[in-house]
């Protein structure tokens, strides 16, 4: 019998046709629209003279650009709000379930998704923004598409694709104390580089990743195109049906067990083969931090910045701009650098667990005078768990500043913006300039790592401030 | 939507040969709050172009009137980031037909693919002979012939062909885009639905 991968399973079942020469014409099961990179979907539609082909496969939530205070009243922003107005026009005029504004299910697309359970093991799913990667914590193939694929999706359900290449990234063993799921995947890209699983999907297996939650599952799959990758996925588990059973759109009954029965399959079959493999061993992974403009340049948070040796050409004048940019030198340390701002939030490390791992740290603690301390949960969802379990008390009293959800400071399309100049230390995924507001300097790490940083105010490794 | 059809483009080159330059600085998220396709060329490369106050910064290549054309030159890992198709419409909006690179991101090139700019993919060598036959000569012309998969640097006649699935490539040649294909295979398209 052949033997297929996870990936070739769920692609080649959502083939509808492969074009000669050309791509597949690729079935979607799902489709997630906010209102940035869909108002010019909708209107050439209406430009075309045609609609909205199967609404239901659609779901709809503002969150890139919207406000993360005062969320009942009228946005103020003017292009903002005609934003978030159109997409309300657009889901009323074709049919589309919206979570809106102050909605119970209300949140960062790749967030409410997989709480609506409406992310499954075996899908196709896509959205007009590059951390769709995030469903493939299910063992879904869920990826990032331009307007012109969201107009497709919505005039057919289908786009035209080019099955990627294979890569199968295994991490094996039992992670360090204060080491993270985020610091697993800024440890790979760091490895690879920004670039290195461009023209791949890549499947995450072995023991480290097998033993994690759904939540450290999809912080990993969500920064997947961050080493260039179209997306990640992992075989779905125990772990995957004990998040999925009784959300809203999970299958409920007799539809369970037939689901699980069908999700059971989907793993790589023995022997089955990749077009590249690579195995990390957790023992080697450390808090890691960037030091630059792209997610590729991490290190351990007590290594020093890379030095320019044996760099040269384009290469040493793009790394030393790089980190002119950050105001850093090549060589010096990053432990004990000044930061301005914390941000705890994102499609990365919004959910509820982040937030409960930086509230347990900084229980009893305050956060550094110097800081500025922003916390943004991913969704509704998370931000009234985070109440129920009494960590926005303890937050609050720690001096973090409780925000409305959305996706805020990760990409500063709204007033969250970092100043010039300043230094923030993100849970978020990207590093590039100017990503949390013109001139900001932005540092990737983990919840926990953030944590620390906010406590003490300068670059720290979260294993020396909270001891045990 | 339709765009220009796209077969031979001879032009003068602009060179960008920063590594990594990722669509948050082809265009800033603060500039994709439009509900319409307009105008996004005036943002292209803004934090690079302009500084704080709106004036251009003499030192980055769109404002050294040196340079113009048609084409793109750009470094490796071109179009990294985030799926804003905004990137590929400032750019053409701005002027640019074709980006050559010795690597693109994934996303940024099918966004490419589906508006009408071509993304030609040279050999690292062939990019710094561009970099290279530009620095030296910027009014140098390049040629990007589609129909026979071809890039030359007109002067010297030195060329490299370039890959390009014909189905984009009949596409490009067109001015077609993918809806008009799937809007034609709605009838299979409806079969495969109702069984999932």
């Amino acid at each position: 019998m052949e033997k297929n991968t996870l990936f070739d399973k769920i692609w080649d079942a959502h083939v509808v046709k492969s074009v000669p020469a050309g791509p597949d014409v690729f079935f979607i099961d799902k489709h997630f629209i906010h209102e940035v990179t869909s108002p010019v979907a909708f209107l050439n539609l209406e430009k075309r003279g045609i609609g909205v082909k199967y609404p239901h496969r659609t779901i709809a939530t503002p969150d890139h650009n919207v406000p993360t205070v005062d969320q009942d009243q009228t946005i103020k922003d003017k292009l903002s709000r005609m934003q978030v107005e159109k997409l309300r026009e657009n889901c009323a005029k074709y049919g589309i379930e919206l979570h809106d504004l102050g909605s119970a299910h209300h949140g960062i697309v790749h967030v409410i998704g997989p709480e609506l359970g409406v992310t499954q093991p075996g899908m196709t799913i896509v959205c007009g923004d590059s951390h769709t990667s995030t469903h493939g914590a299910f063992g879904a193939i869920a990826f990032g598409i331009g307007t012109s694929e969201v107009e497709m999706v919505l005039a057919t359900q289908c786009i035209m694709q080019s099955k990627p290449k294979k890569m199968r990234i295994s991490v094996e063993g039992a992670l360090g104390k204060g080491v993270t799921s985020k610091d697993i995947i800024l440890y790979i890209i760091s490895k690879i580089s920004a670039a290195g699983a461009t023209g791949y999907f890549v499947e995450y297996a072995g023991s480290t990743i097998r033993s994690l939650s759904m939540e450290a599952r999809m912080t990993i799959c969500n920064m997947s195109i961050e080493m260039g990758a179209r997306g990640g996925l992992i075989a779905p588990d125990q772990t995957t049906y004990d998040f999925l059973k009784g959300k809203q759109y999970a299958p409920a009954g007799e539809d369970w067990e037939k689901a699980v029965a069908y999700w059971n399959t989907l793993r790589t079959d023995d022997g089955a083969v990749f077009d590249q493999e690579l195995t990390f061993e957790a023992a080697d992974i450390e808090p890691m931090i960037t030091y630059g403009t792209n997610p590729g340049m991490g290190i351990k948070v007590v290594d020093n910045i890379p030095s320019t040796e044996g760099m040269e050409g384009s290469n040493k004048t793009s790394y030393l701009k790089a980190l002119d940019y950050m105001g850093f030198a090549p060589g010096e340390p990053i432990l004990g650098k000044s930061v301005d701002y914390v941000f705890v939030g994102s499609c990365t490390n919004g959910r509820i667990e982040d937030i409960r791992a930086v509230a347990q740290f900084v229980k009893g603690h305050k956060k550094a005078d110097s800081i500025t301390a922003w916390i943004v949960p991913g969704s509704r969802e998370v931000e009234k768990q985070a109440q129920a379990e009494g960590l926005v008390a303890i937050l609050e009293e720690a001096g973090f500043e409780l925000r409305q959800p959305g996706c805020s400071a990760c990409l500063a399309m709204n007033d969250d913006k970092i100043p010039a100049g300043k230094y923030a230390v993100s849970t978020s995924n990207r590093n590039f300039e100017g990503r949390q507001g013109p001139g900001a300097r932005t540092l990737l790490a983990s919840p926990l790592t953030v944590a620390a940083v906010a406590i003490t105010g300068k670059i720290t490794d979260p294993r020396e401030v909270f001891g045990n | 939507m339709a765009y220009d059809k796209f077969t031979i483009l001879q032009s003068t080159a602009v060179p960008l040969s920063t590594e990594n330059v990722d669509t948050d600085q082809i265009i800033p998220a603060r500039f994709l709050k439009a509900t319409e396709r307009e105008g996004f060329g005036d943002n292209l490369f803004r934090d690079w172009r302009y500084d704080s106050a709106g004036t251009p910064k003499a030192d980055f290549v769109l404002n050294d009137s040196t340079y113009s054309g048609k084409i793109l030159v750009a470094g490796k890992n071109f179009g990294c980031g985030s799926s804003r198709e905004h990137a590929v419409w400032a750019l053409y909006d701005y002027g640019f037909r074709c980006v050559v690179s010795s690597f693109f991101a994934d996303i940024f090139k099918n966004n490419c693919l589906n508006i009408g700019v071509l993304p030609v993919t040279v050999t690292p060598a062939f990019a710094d002979k561009l970099f290279a036959a530009i620095a030296a000569d910027p009014l140098t012309e390049v040629e990007v012939n589609l129909p026979k998969q071809t890039i030359t640097l007109l002067a010297t006649g030195d060329a490299e062909s370039f890959d390009i699935n014909e189905y984009k490539k009949d596409n490009m040649q067109h001015g077609f885009d993918d809806i008009d294909y799937l809007i034609n295979m709605a009838t299979e398209i409806e079969g495969f639905e109702a069984k999932r």
